[in-house]
């Protein structure tokens, strides 16, 4: 069961009080009815999923708050947490340890 | 290839077991074939052994980052079955079973294929409505499945707990008696013998780092721990690793990976004789040939490539099993441990062509990759072979995606009310 | 006194004998016991048969990674379970135990017919053959491997016992109470962290418990561990015996089962039997000591031949000799002990066979003073006795030479093929393994959780070594918690250190094909099994322990690893670490499952969501049905009436005058704020800008992929607020879809959404008097402005209420909410004030089959997750102004505007028949299988218009209105013709009465 900071509580707390939510930082566009059919596919259903580093969102049932993640899918560690409508964190070194 | 048989047993038996050659050489890769299938499981190395079969291309080479069969060919729960609600998916799955029925005497090695049929417990009216749908659909696609009375069920399946009291009373349930298991390994080791005795190329323990593209874009061959192997036609069949394969060709893949966990019990003598799911409380249970309770979960919630999963869900697997099965709590679990299956938004597989000319794909598998792995090697053989489709698996296509045609067997089992 | 106790010596009591059964003999042990170290001190070694061969098989070890002495224990109705290992199950008053895996009899077992054809039962050997004639696997070859296979039987009753699941934080979890653990437990307690210390065993000691002779500190070791548990009691360290931590998961999160009541004569009522303990530690210390490894030799499997640190325990921790005359066998020092200790306790060491040329001075010197002879440089190359070891064979080995051998005679014989790490949590952890050359063995590396590992399980030997790994590793886990400690040093007296070698299997004069020399006792594994499977290509360690099945056996490999791995290693002419480890799996070992159930079971397996109003149900003779977590009335039957003739009669009391629901399931939002009115914009297909406050509207919601997600009907009470209903089932999927495009696509917009579904109580009320009995209820509303489809916040019977005036049944209808602790009181005043009008409660199927006859749809009933609003005739429910909402873009896609879309329309069957929900719907019934099928039935029921309806989705049915359709079913073809889903009142004149 892995542990959890939520930002927004800023506790770290175990897994079930927590739901998964997909990938993060894929932005539903302004106007969809401008995107081709292969545009609104990519935004519906292409996925990274990564093997390592991977930004992914989650819930905080406690908090009802969805935020973003970094987390490695290999380790299955966090390496940070942020608030939802923040920037994409950096890959840093430090991060991808 | 040494023919085995109750009389080369015999022999080799008087002969103190000296004369067994080995199954499948480990070969070093080549510079150049074919066809590079990438991805040692029981799908890619059945696709080998159709290739070299049925289309007459032996120059074919399967290459694995580590042992062939590791992956979810050797994680699974083995449960063999075909009664999806969808034609398309009924009849890929139908084709699957036709297959598995001579697997034995096909590749003359026994995977132990056994028809015990599993049974599909509806639990509320809801899964009455939708068993019944299934019940249906699969009889007028020439589909074995019937429906089950409470009662009935009890009889075929006598530890089950059919009491109105139970949190999740047992309303019924669809049987399919030609489903049932098989053994993982064998399927594996089976096609990679018969594969192996036509000249196919079995590379393990050898990364493939990316698939490179030539000046035209079609595939020229792959990178990998043992250097570039040109292949004219490249075939990804890596379940959970699929997405990071086809990055490396520019391919974005509508998949994600999630851990999924199973367990077994220690061996006992027969006391469960058929294969029991119930989607409802999320587990399903049968007994294996060495009298191990065999039992499956729910994927845990996050995508992950550590073949690890929490506690938690196998607490709620193992309550769930013991919900239905009360008679089980005195059992022990000998073992658990866990895969990566590869998820698609519609729950169904992606199987053919690719936008890149040369490379094709069969991924999406989800929990049911084990009891497709004839019939998708099959059918992946015929694809790269003709470079089109075979009709049954021309529906999973990755245009399905843009153009909205899903195959959604799991929202066709969406909660109800 | 039983023949091989030795009085006085041990852990157990003498003063208080245990009486149980085994195979229907009595025996008495007693109290400290195993049932494993009774049944020695009474000189009976065969416990049990082994799985392939049924090769009478006796106790190897004294612990958990027994692999032969597997028994059935029983204490009473239901509480019976297989499978259970003698050398840990604690003697109890009145235990009743049977032997596994034989018929007729564990001394003579026909099954054993095996063993002499073991030949045939080569490693893989079923996957050769059983495939001529096809059809007998089914029949013959299957059923009756299975019959064979498997160890005890399956409990076949339910358990009356229950199990319990904690929760436990901690600064320090500490895991094995062995020399290394408690010294670790007492650096890591010094400074007021908070320290948790666990064992599996009884108790605790560790290896110490079978070395009395050890001094630590100036003290017997007994004394000290005495001492030293005291000295971390006092320190307020939590101390858990029998508790086995069965793994290791993310962020130092282990599982521990702690076994509750399986050793007392009479357990407390209501005890739980095992409890599941959830720990997170700040840190763990892994100190789970090593395991002993049995030499690979023909014959090594005899009842009698055991692991000789097996033998000590047995001497010392409960005071009985495993045999008068026992012989040795080892490749490490750790065995002259064993043989040291039997001797000065009146035994008659037959000799020690040493496969090393050179042995310790000292180790020579203990064996001549008590005049056992030492074979140095020899091999065993087999074993006679066919249910006790009777006598071992000894040949010296020149260099690649075996020299002829002598038979020595002896009633026990004790190896030792040295020790291996327990790396097993370790392993979970996905840490790495190194292989450590020297001692031949892997060695935990790269940590992944903050973990220290210390003493024998990483390698080390000797108590001294032990000890001060222990004290080390207990500071770098305070270090870990930023406190800091001093160091602890200890000075052992009698230490009994020691080294030795690793082997393959032992070398033999003998035919090497025709030798039984055992790596995996219980699935009867041999050497020469894995050499096959080598010859064969299994080239991978994971292929040959799945093609051999070596490590399986349900000791999962803690005995037959190393060797393993060493002889397939050699086969391949690889090192080991080449060939690699099989990875460890949870739990460490075999646990029940009702201690992963803990709490959830029966009742509380998952928890039942109930109205305010089904007391008045349940005392009202409902039957219930569950949808989703709740159970709701499904219908009221009355005396005599089957489900069928109730539904009826529900349905057309409510048609003619008034009926009554409970529809408190019903998902509620509130949707508040100013910019509430854009957020249902943007949200829903429909428009909601002009809905005026005070009106309601019926919302329909759709998925990003444009297919039906859910609906109900949505009321705005204000300019700024809105009260959403949804589906019962579809309520927190709703509200999590609406925080998440609130917070995370549009956290400009100024909304709060609250889940109200508990709070409110909502009944309904149907049928052409409904308005008539409702309205003297009512305060504060203006009914000149209360037209159908309205809602405002009113009183109803002095209740502070939300009405709505909506309609799922096709007559004037009303829902009325509410706050949930009124729900009941509600209820009752609208039953009594209902009288004069017959008032009728009714359940769920009424209410489906009302609102069939209006063709509602139900979503998830008549949609399934692949149906567009358009696919269910609802596109009058988009807002076609609206540029943009949820879904909207998919409904576009090129798949979604083709032809041939499946279409929800009504069904009529020509001989006024009922189909069945799910039916298959065909245009030609005469085509051959496979049919083409171009929808199902999604819907049907017996009407209150004297005929069934159905309703089902069709390819093209809009456009095939009044054509005939064909449903084959096995009883006969039906035929019906498509209508629309409107059976009832198409005009809607009566909503308007």
């Amino acid at each position: 069961m892995l542990l959890i900071h939520c930002p927004y509580c800023e506790d770290t707390l175990p897994e079930l009080e927590f739901t998964y939510a997909g990938e993060a930082h894929i932005a539903r566009p302004a106007d969809p009815s401008a995107l081709s059919d292969d545009e609104w596919r990519d935004f519906l259903f292409i996925r990274t999923n990564a093997r390592g580093p991977h930004y992914e969102r989650w819930r905080h049932i406690g908090c009802g708050r969805f935020f973003n993640a970094l987390r490695d899918t290999v380790s299955d560690r966090f390496l940070t947490t942020y608030k939802a409508g923040e920037a994409r964190r950096p890959l840093t070194n430090e991060a991808a340890e | 290839m040494t023919h085995f048989s109750a009389f080369s047993l015999l022999k080799q038996a008087l002969n103190g077991h000296k004369g067994w050659r080995e199954q499948w050489p480990d070969s070093q890769p080549k510079a150049e074939y074919d066809v590079v299938i990438v991805g040692a499981g029981g799908h890619g190395l059945g696709a080998a052994y159709y290739l070299a079969k049925e289309h007459g291309i032996t120059n074919v080479a399967v290459i694995d980052k580590g042992w062939l069969g590791g992956g979810n060919t050797g994680r699974n729960t083995t449960i063999i079955r075909s009664n999806y609600l969808y034609d398309e998916s009924a009849k890929l799955y139908d084709h699957a079973l036709d297959l598995w029925d001579n697997l034995s005497q096909e590749l003359n090695y026994n995977v132990m294929y056994s028809k015990r049929g599993v049974l599909m417990l509806a639990h509320n009216v809801h899964d009455v409505q939708s068993f019944q749908r299934h019940v249906n659909s699969n009889r007028l696609n020439g589909v074995d499945n019937r429906w089950l009375t409470k009662e009935e069920c009890k009889a075929f399946c006598p530890p089950l707990n059919i009491s109105p009291d139970a949190r999740y009373p047992v309303m019924g349930g669809a049987l399919q008696m030609r489903a049932g298991t098989a053994r993982h390994d064998a399927v594996a080791w089976g096609y990679a013998r018969a594969a192996a005795a036509r000249g196919v190329d079995i590379i393990q323990n050898c990364a493939v780092n990316a698939i490179r593209r030539g000046p035209d874009g079609a595939v020229i061959g792959v990178d990998t721990a043992k250097g570039f192997i040109r292949a004219k036609k490249v075939a990804v069949s890596a379940a959970g690793n699929t997405s990071v394969v086809m990055d490396s060709a520019g391919l974005r893949m509508p998949l994600e990976s999630f851990p999924l966990q199973a367990l077994v019990s220690e061996p006992v003598k027969p006391i469960f004789p058929c294969v029991v799911m119930s989607n409802t409380v999320h587990a399903y249970i049968s007994q294996s040939d060495k009298g191990e309770l065999v039992i499956g979960s729910g994927t845990d919630q996050y995508t992950s490539y550590s073949q690890r999963g929490g506690l938690p869900l196998i607490e709620h697997t193992v309550a769930a099993i013991c919900e239905v099965f009360p008679i089980f709590t005195r059992m022990r679990m000998l073992r658990k441990w866990g895969g990566i299956v590869d998820v698609t938004p519609d729950r169904s597989a992606i199987l053919g062509k690719t936008p890149v000319k040369g490379l094709y794909v069969n991924c999406g598998w989800g929990t049911g990759g084990f009891k497709a792995t004839p019939g998708a090697a099959h059918l992946l053989a015929h694809t790269v072979a003709r470079d089109e489709p075979h009709p049954l698996n021309a529906p999973f296509t990755l245009e399905r995606f843009t153009t909205g045609r899903l195959i959604d067997e799991a929202a066709a089992a969406a909660v109800a009310h | 006194m039983s023949r091989y106790r030795i009085s006085g010596k041990g852990r157990v009591d003498h003063s208080a004998p245990v009486s149980f059964t085994f195979d229907g003999k009595t025996y008495r042990g007693l109290r400290g016991d195993t049932v494993a170290s009774a049944l020695l001190a009474n000189g009976v070694h065969l416990m049990g048969r082994s799985f392939k061969y049924h090769r009478p098989r006796g106790a190897v070890s004294a612990g958990s990674e027994e692999p032969n002495a597997l028994i059935g224990t029983s204490r009473g109705k239901g509480q019976f379970e297989p499978n259970t290992r003698a050398t840990v199950q604690e003697l109890r008053d009145g235990l009743v135990t049977e032997s596994q895996n034989k018929w007729p009899h564990l001394s003579f077992d026909i099954g054993a017919v095996n063993d002499r054809a073991y030949m045939l039962f080569s490693a893989g050997f079923y996957y050769k053959t059983f495939m001529w004639p096809k059809s007998f696997w089914d029949k013959i070859y299957e059923p009756v491997i299975r019959g064979a296979a498997g160890l005890g039987k399956s409990p076949t009753e339910v358990d009356p016992d229950r199990y319990a699941s904690r929760y436990l934080h901690t600064d320090v979890l500490v895991i094995g109470a062995g020399a290394a653990g408690i010294a670790a437990a007492l650096s890591a307690a010094q400074s007021g962290a908070d320290v948790t210390l666990v064992d599996e065993n009884a108790e605790m000691g560790g290896s110490l418990l079978s070395d009395p002779a050890v001094q630590i500190d100036g003290k017997p070791a007994w004394d000290w561990v005495e001492a030293q548990l005291a000295r971390l009691r006092a320190a307020g360290v939590r101390l858990m015996t029998r508790t086995t931590a069965i793994g290791y998961y993310h962020q130092n999160m282990v599982g521990l089962c702690q076994r509750l009541t399986d050793h007392l004569d009479n357990p407390p009522a209501n005890a739980p039997r095992e409890r599941m303990w959830r720990v997170r530690a700040e840190q763990v210390v892994l100190a789970q000591g090593a395991l002993e490894k049995p030499l690979v030799f023909d014959g090594n499997d005899r009842p009698g031949v055991m692991l000789a640190g097996a033998a000590q325990t047995y001497l010392h921790k409960y005071g009985v000799k495993v045999g008068d005359t026992p012989a040795v066998v080892t490749s490490h020092d750790s065995a002259y002990f064993a043989a040291f200790d039997l001797a000065d306790s009146g035994a008659r060491v037959a000799a020690i066979i040493d496969t090393r040329d050179a042995v310790r001075p000292d180790l020579l010197e203990g064996a001549r003073k008590r005049g056992i002879q030492v074979l140095s440089g020899h091999t065993v190359t087999t074993t006679k006795g066919r249910l006790r070891v009777k006598s071992v064979r000894a040949n010296p080995v020149r260099g690649t030479h075996v020299g002829a051998g002598r038979d020595i005679a002896c009633d026990c014989l004790l190896m030792s093929g040295g020790w291996t790490p327990s790396l097993h949590l370790f392993s979970h952890t996905k840490g790495s393994l190194g292989w450590d050359a020297g001692s031949n063995t892997f060695l935990p590396d790269r940590k992944t959780e903050a973990c220290e590992i210390a003493g024998a399980g990483r390698g080390l030997w000797g108590y001294e070594a032990v000890l001060a790994d222990g004290a080390a590793a207990g500071l770098r886990a305070l270090e870990g918690l930023n406190r800091a400690g001093h160091s602890a040093a200890f000075t052992v007296a009698n230490d009994r250190p020691g080294t030795g070698v690793t082997h393959t299997e032992l070398p033999t004069d003998g035919n090497p094909g025709k030798a039984k020399a055992f790596i995996d006792f219980q699935n009867d594994v041999t050497a020469k099994d894995i050499r096959l499977a080598v010859r064969e290509g299994m080239r991978s360690i994971e292929h040959v322990k799945r093609y051999t099945t070596n490590g399986m056996a349900t000791d999962q490999g803690k005995m037959s690893n190393i060797n393993g791995l060493m002889i397939a290693a050699d086969a391949l002419g690889k090192q080991p670490p080449q060939v690699g480890l099989t990875t460890f799996r949870p739990p460490y070992t075999p646990t029940s499952f009702g201690a992963f159930c803990g709490y959830l079971r029966g009742d509380t397996f998952q928890l039942t969501r109930k109205t305010p109003i089904d007391p008045w149900a349940e005392a009202n003779g409902a039957v219930f049905e569950p949808v989703a977590q709740w159970r709701r009335a499904w219908y009221f039957p009355k005396a005599g009436e089957d489900m069928h003739a109730a539904v009826l009669r529900e349905c057309k009391a409510t048609r003619a005058s008034l009926g009554i629901f409970d529809a408190s399931t019903l998902g509620k939002i509130e949707v508040a704020g100013p910019d509430a009115v854009e957020f249902m914009n943007r949200m829903y297909t429909n428009p909601w800008t002009k809905l005026q406050p005070g009106r309601c509207r019926y919302g329909l919601l759709l998925g990003e992929d444009g297919f039906i997600r859910d609906d109900g009907v949505i009321g705005r009470l204000s300019p700024d607020l809105f009260h959403v209903t949804t589906t019962t089932g579809g309520a927190a999927r709703v509200l999590t879809m609406m925080e998440d495009y609130l917070q995370t696509e549009w956290p400009d917009l100024d909304v709060w959404l609250t889940s109200t579904t508990e709070q409110w109580a909502t009944v309904a009320l149907n049928g052409p008097n409904a308005l008539k009995m409702l309205k003297p209820l009512v305060e504060g509303v203006d009914w000149d402005d209360f037209p159908h489809m309205s809602c405002a916040e009113c009183t109803v019977a002095g209740l502070p209420a939300r009405l709505f005036r909506l309609s799922f049944t096709g007559e004037v209808g009303f829902e009325v909410n509410v706050p949930a602790r009124h729900g009941l009181t509600l209820w009752t005043a609208l039953m009594e004030a209902g009288k004069p009008y017959d008032i009728c409660p009714y359940g769920t199927e009424t209410m489906h089959v009302l609102r069939a006859e209006k063709g509602y749809i139900i979503v998830g009933q008549d949609t399934d997750g692949t149906v567009t609003p358009q696919d269910a005739g609802l596109d009058w429910a988009i807002g076609k102004a609206k540029k943009d909402f949820v879904g909207k873009r998919s409904l576009s896609r090129p798949d979604i505007v083709a032809k041939g879309r499946k279409q929800l329309v009504g069904l009529l069957t020509e001989d006024g028949s009922l189909l069945q929900e799910g039916a298959q719907i065909v245009l030609d019934p005469n085509q051959p299988k496979p049919m083409k099928m171009v929808g199902h039935v999604t819907s049907s029921y017996q009407s209150t218009m004297g005929h069934p309806i159905a309703m089902a989705v069709i390819e093209g049915g809009f456009d095939k209105m009044g054509e005939t359709v064909f449903i084959p079913m096995p009883d006969g073809v039906r035929k019906a013709r498509i209508t629309s889903t409107v059976f009832y009142d198409p005009d809607n004149a009566r909503l308007k009465a």
